[in-house]
């Protein structure tokens, strides 16, 4: 069970072995979750600190709860509406949090690269629970478990990541972690939705539904901000969905198997018809909330554990 | 009287080096003798002051055009004395100062405190820019005609675009009455706005807003059609993309009046360096690729681009320690413009006195200034400097106040020994 990461901020520079210890340790407290009784003293006596920059009442909770199950003392911070309005900034905030000797700093933020500047100026170690327009790690990694458990591989898959890509973390993140294990995957949006040179990560580029999910294994749905209205990124939502939302005819160009997830909280009806994210034979959506916790369960433990070992290191010398 | 001997001259104006003396009387330069080696020494009691090169080079002093110094407003990130300090250690005699300050420097009188200011503390020339609009806001003209009274140098709303076209059609048309040059950012702000980084793979792989290079191209046609219109003196602060240079090299073939600049810093970098969110590399317009970087330094070579500056702009080390999208933009650079100008001729792009056209005799030309030549006559604002000795550069040893250069830590070459302005040696020697 090895692990060389310090901080956890991101897939692009996360090793393929690091990548499979989380996985198949998260297989283990998936079963452990499943218990009536659920609880450990893996990470007892360490603290966590949930520092939330922007809502997120289903990442916020899937951390606080992972922890709680490992017996963590977790305290969660809503930044958003406390110090940080009072021009505190968040190098400050990060300072004085530091000064309260966490062993595990979960960050959430608006800005792309946050995760990693909380990590230069903190002695804990960091997980970045979504940074701007960057990555979110954990939700790559509980994506790959939901993969690898539905398909029982997470390798020469055909996965196609589909709607706003241009400021989704979780595409990015997705996109770092299946090309490391040698999946071809595809994006599908309307082309303002598209970043520019995306195709320089490896991904295939479509612009048409039909043809873009033909062949598909997996079929990633991505979340459609309201507010890109307002930027004259598409038209209506109705044209969205015409076009780009997941529909049972749309899906029919995907292998008959293919299945079918979402990172949540979905717009029914603008990128996903409900009648495919109810369906229990290819919508896998509730197991990758599962899979969520599992997936932060280990990757808190395996931080800790790299962290104890340097500590024990240290009182050796 | 002074005489420094056995230099190495640099000459932008017949664009030639070669070895020889100067000497400088009044303040002045008063005579050039070219020879090879040392020139016999001058003895006895009555003789001039004699300086030895030691064979290193003597260029015309630097003249900067856009350095921001913070006064008024922001005197914790620069003041006169600090930015006069790293202004004659890089070699700029003149530094021509923006009027993004707050307030703005848009009033007769502010200008008349810049000037103050500059006089007591600062050992480079200084020359303030005015804002074009009142406020920098783009809907009413400031007093052209009093600051023009009063000495300003250009007139700029700094890296502010005044987006109706009307606004600025009449500011040109006004200041061609005045002979007064414009300075424009171009820059189209729509497309600029929150933008943190040039459109790409690397904006995309980061997750940060990007504005396209396209939106460099749209500004500057804009601004050439107006200058058409107009008759206007104008120049565009910096040029950082290959797109908007067919459209300079058009406007100048109609024979408009307009000159172009381009940064140091997109002259030597490009977005790579930002790799891992260092807000030092971040500035306004966003770095750029290397095919564009190039596509500047060869424009310079040819003289397509007139003149290099430093886009000195300072900022503290908490405007600086943020997320990379919510950081201030831009970087310092009176005293690292030199020896990183100097990479272009050790790289092979730019003989030494082709960077001088740029570095001096261009802009005192575009500014009606008498400096910027090795001639008789000319004030005898000049730098006397190493262009191969190595050193590593330490931020907190740079004399500005705000030590937000992109350089820190990176080995460069070329150092400046002696400053001297209207004759005097404020830098080097007997002033370390």
């Amino acid at each position: 069970m090895g692990f060389s990461a310090r901080h956890l901020l991101g897939i692009e520079h996360l090793s393929k072995s690091d990548i499979e210890s989380v996985l198949n340790l998260a297989d283990h407290y998936v079963d452990f979750n499943r218990r009536s009784a659920k609880s450990s003293d893996e990470l007892l006596g360490l603290t966590q600190i949930n520092m939330f920059f922007e809502d997120s009442t289903r990442t916020q909770s899937s951390f606080e709860l992972a922890g709680k199950r490992l017996g963590a003392d977790v305290m969660n911070m809503a930044l958003r509406t406390s110090s940080v309005r009072k021009g505190e900034t968040l190098i400050d905030t990060a300072l004085t949090l530091n000064a309260m000797n966490p062993n595990l700093l979960v960050i959430r933020h608006p800005h792309s690269g946050a995760a990693d500047l909380l990590a230069e100026k903190v002695e804990c170690s960091v997980l970045n629970a979504g940074d701007g327009r960057h990555e979110h790690p954990t939700q790559a990694l509980l994506d790959a478990l939901t993969i690898r458990r539905s398909r029982k591989r997470l390798s020469g898959l055909n996965v196609a990541i589909c709607g706003d890509i241009a400021h989704s973390r979780v595409a990015r993140s997705n996109i770092f972690l299946l090309g490391k294990f040698d999946n071809r995957v595809r994006i599908i949006a309307p082309r303002t939705l598209i970043p520019a040179g995306i195709d320089a990560l490896g991904v295939e580029v479509h612009d048409d539904m039909a043809t873009g999910l033909r062949g598909c294994d997996v079929v990633m749905m991505l979340r459609l901000q309201r507010e890109r209205m307002d930027g004259a990124f598409i038209p209506s939502e109705r044209e969205y969905f015409h076009r780009w939302g997941l529909s049972v005819d749309k899906l029919g160009n995907a292998r008959p198997d293919a299945i079918v997830m979402h990172p949540g909280p979905m717009n029914r009806g603008v990128e996903i018809d409900s009648e495919i994210a109810d369906d229990i034979n290819r919508s896998v959506i509730r197991e990758q909330v599962e899979m969520g916790v599992a997936v932060r369960m280990a990757a808190m433990r395996l931080l800790a554990g790299t962290r104890r070992h340097g500590e024990e290191a240290a009182q050796a010398c | 009287m002074l005489i420094l001997d056995n230099a190495r001259l640099i000459d932008p104006e017949r664009n030639v080096e070669a070895f020889g003396s100067l000497t400088v009387e009044n303040g002045r330069i008063s005579a050039i003798r070219e020879h090879a080696g040392r020139a016999a020494p001058t003895s006895g009691p009555d003789a001039p002051r004699a300086v030895d090169c030691g064979g290193h080079c003597l260029a015309p002093g630097i003249i900067d055009i856009g350095v921001k110094v913070c006064e008024p407003g922001e005197r914790h990130k620069e003041s006169y004395r600090t930015a006069g300090a790293a202004a004659i250690a890089g070699g700029v005699t003149t530094m021509v100062v923006r009027p993004d300050t707050a307030p703005s420097i848009d009033t007769p009188e502010t200008l008349e405190f810049v000037h103050r200011r500059a006089v007591q503390d600062s050992r480079a020339r200084v020359l303030p820019m005015a804002a074009l609009t009142r406020g920098r806001e783009g809907r009413h003209m400031s007093e052209i005609g009093l600051l023009v009274d009063a000495g300003a140098a250009a007139f700029t709303d700094a890296d502010n675009v005044v987006r109706d076209n009307r606004v600025f059609s009449r500011c040109l048309t006004y200041a061609a009455g005045f002979g007064a040059l414009v300075i424009g950012h171009v820059q189209e702000p729509s497309l600029s706005a929150g933008a943190a980084a040039t459109s790409g793979a690397l904006a995309s792989r980061l997750g940060l807003p990007a504005v396209p290079p396209m939106a460099e191209r749209i500004q500057i046609e804009r601004d050439i059609a107006l200058v058409e219109l107009t008759g206007a003196r104008f120049h565009v602060d910096q040029i950082s993309t290959a797109a908007a240079l067919p459209a300079l090299a058009r406007a100048r073939e109609a024979g408009l009046d307009i000159t172009c600049g381009a940064s140091i810093h997109h002259l030597t970098l490009n977005e790579l360096d930002t790799e891992g969110y260092r807000t030092f590399f971040k500035v306004k317009p966003p770095l750029r690729n290397e095919a564009d970087r190039l596509a500047i330094v060869e424009a310079v070579a040819e003289e397509r681009i007139d003149i290099i500056c430093s886009m000195h702009t300072p900022q503290d080390e908490e405007s600086k320690r943020l997320p990379f999208e919510e950081a201030a933009s831009g970087a310092i650079g009176l005293e690292t413009l030199l020896p990183a100008a100097m990479q272009l001729v050790h790289g092979g792009y730019l003989r030494l006195p082709a960077l001088w056209r740029a570095l001096s005799l261009n802009p005192a030309r575009r500014l009606g200034l008498e400096s910027g030549r090795l001639a008789v006559g000319a004030p005898a604002d000049l730098v006397l400097f190493d262009p191969d000795r190595p050193f590593i550069l330490d931020r907190f040893r740079l004399r500005s106040k705000s030590k937000n250069t992109p350089f820190d830590g990176r080995r460069m070459q070329g150092r400046v020994l002696r400053t001297f302005v209207g004759g005097e040696e404020v830098f080097g020697g007997r002033n370390p």
